[in-house]
């Protein structure tokens, strides 16, 4: 098939400049299928978290890109990713979102069966296959393994192509954020827990991920949601403890200077920060008994260090975006060029008080739910760039604030909280991971 | 509507006027049916039965069930240019429990709601629960949990009260 952008390397090259993208990478389905065949083949895809799968036997079915996937932990403990498809007729091996499939898991089309590693267990009517050479099949190679998985810290990724590069070359420094959040539970252990939030977006998955670090548009679009509680208790009530609901809510309609001064970091290969030296998690009130756990394991000044972090928003390109202060991810995962299913998931920081997973699970609810007044501003928004891009009067999206033209070196930067230099970073890494396997 | 006891009959059209409150965005009206400490609950999970240590797509207060009201309200609410409208289809309630002597009361509610804005419109289907007070000799909603029957699906966005 020929078509704009297939096997058109400079025409792809040529929508990235250095402050500005063309509409195309929002609006083209062309553009989408390359990217579900490249970016997200060459790239480190978030798949899940092992503490999903506790126990032999446990999966949870999810996708990576366009691809359908599950996640398994085998009989030795290890945690396997396979394309969740029957090497039979095709069929999606699961039903549930996640569940214990014992010692096997079994197509219910024609119960060809399969053992934790994925090999072939059994077929039946097995003696049928035979004049067909059927150990030479594929079908006979049982579940096909996505190629790279790499468990960070109880994270699941997974590469698809062997293009691109290893793990901790892709993330490299990034990695500090996930660190940070698995360093703030006593035990060093995270669990997902609270429940997860599943909201349909009618908008490109880029149009989210850049949202991440943009700091100039919460005192904006939220002014309507998030201005209306910080003016609540401007006049609190005599002796009222600040509710928890007001601490969540009230800095998001912080000054440009607050989030200038918080500041932003950014790493190569498209990923960065918000929130290097504060952040809107700043302020919250401390959890009783939390910072004497937190001591009793790691010692007064590395305790401090650890919760000391506020990081805001951790993009880890291209579709993944971490909380570490919260305790929680969201997972930007792509439907079509125009339509995006966000996951919002947390986590229990293992042997600290319930207080902090509450805290957590509110914040999941206010800001992410499909009926979050935060979230509905902010879909407005996507929405409306998904429309307004159709226009064919101006075909550039421009990104220009606080542009320094020595950015592009590859080196970690850290720069002010308004800059839109991590989204030129993932625009980068966008053509770069985009064009890699071409 | 005063009444130290309730019949059924009060108490069902107790809830039903609530809905028609919604409907008619009488939100103030609607807001003053809750007791101070009032709780309006739609769980994510099937079944679920915390609403503290797992997420819900609603768990407010009157606090935040008022911030929704004044920002409803609010010219600068993007997402409600143009505004969204509802429309709710109530079963006649039931009446799970009776409590004279503490004045409580719950009422069970199969429902359709319908949102609408600008072209586009979305059926809900939920049952709501009511779990009613005598305050003042007025009935009032100490906790109006709302369970959609696809709670767990993946949804575009609710902007008003189901």
């Amino acid at each position: 098939m020929i078509g704009k952008y297939r096997g058109n390397r400079q025409a792809i090259s040529a929508l990235v400049r250095e402050t500005e993208v063309h509409r195309d990478l929002y609006v083209d389905r062309e553009l989408f299928e390359l990217e579900m065949e490249h970016l997200f083949a060459n790239t480190w895809i978030y798949v899940g978290h092992d503490s999903q799968v506790p126990k032999s036997g446990d999966y949870y079915a999810t996708t990576i890109g366009a691809q359908p996937a599950i996640m398994v932990r085998d009989a030795t403990g290890k945690v396997r990713v396979f394309y969740n498809r029957c090497p039979h007729k095709g069929t999606r091996l699961t039903g549930e979102s996640c569940g214990n499939t014992g010692q096997f898991l079994r197509c219910p089309y024609h119960a060809w069966t399969f053992r934790l590693d994925g090999s072939l267990a059994a077929v039946p009517l097995r003696a049928e296959y035979d004049a067909a050479r059927f150990a030479d099949s594929r079908g006979a190679q049982g579940l096909t393994p996505v190629r790279h998985v790499h468990v960070y810290r109880g994270f699941v990724f997974a590469k698809m192509s062997d293009a691109g590069p290893g793990f901790e070359a892709f993330f490299g420094e990034a990695l500090t954020s996930i660190d940070n959040m698995v360093d703030r539970s006593p035990e060093g252990r995270l669990e997902v827990a609270g429940g997860v939030l599943r909201y349909m977006h009618d908008c490109n998955w880029k149009i989210l991920v850049e949202n991440q670090t943009d700091a100039c548009h919460p005192m904006i679009v939220h002014q309507s949601s998030a201005g209306i509680a910080a003016d609540a208790w401007k006049a609190p009530p005599p002796g009222a403890k600040k509710p928890m609901a007001v601490e969540i809510y009230a800095p998001f309609v912080s000054s440009y200077e607050f989030f200038q001064g918080m500041g932003l970091r950014v790493w190569d290969n498209g990923h960065g920060h918000t929130g290097v030296a504060h952040s809107i998690h700043s302020d919250y009130s401390a959890v009783p008994g939390y910072f004497d756990q937190m001591k009793a394991a790691y010692g007064e000044e590395r305790a401090r260090a650890i919760l000391g972090e506020n990081r805001h928003n951790t993009i880890y390109f291209p579709n993944l975006m971490m909380k570490g202060p919260i305790q929680l991810l969201r997972l930007f995962k792509p439907l079509s060029a125009n339509r995006t299913l966000v996951e919002s998931w947390t986590f229990r920081l293992v042997g600290a008080p319930d207080l902090l997973l509450e805290r957590t699970v509110m914040y999941n609810r206010l800001v992410n739910a499909p009926t979050s007044v935060v979230g509905h501003d902010d879909l407005e928004v996507y929405e409306r760039a998904q429309d307004g891009l159709l226009a064919d009067g101006n075909e550039w999206v421009n990104l220009q604030r606080l542009y320094d033209p020595g950015e592009a070196d590859g080196r970690t930067m850290v720069t002010g909280g308004t800059s839109e230099s991590q989204m030129r970073n993932q625009f980068r890494a966008w053509e770069k991971f985009m064009t890699l396997s071409l | 509507m005063e009444c130290v006891r309730p019949s059924d009959q009060q108490l069902i059209d107790f809830v039903i006027r609530e809905a028609r409150l919604l409907d008619q965005q009488q939100l103030d009206a609607w807001l003053d049916l809750f007791t101070e400490d009032g709780h309006y609950w739609m769980p994510v999970e099937w079944g679920q039965t915390d609403p503290r240590l797992t997420t819900s797509l609603m768990y407010e207060d009157k606090f935040l069930l008022r911030l929704r009201i004044d920002r409803l309200k609010s010219n600068r609410t993007f997402s409600q240019s143009p505004r969204s409208r509802c429309h709710h289809v109530l079963q006649v309630p039931q009446i799970d429990a009776r409590n004279d002597a503490e004045r409580t009361y719950v009422t069970w509610t199969p429902l359709h709601y319908v949102e609408s804005r600008g072209d586009l419109q979305t059926l809900y289907a939920a049952w709501a629960t009511h779990h009613l007070a005598v305050v003042a000799d007025q009935i009032r909603i100490r906790l109006k949990r709302v369970d959609l029957v696809n709670c767990d699906a993946a949804l575009g966005s609710i902007q008003l009260f189901v």
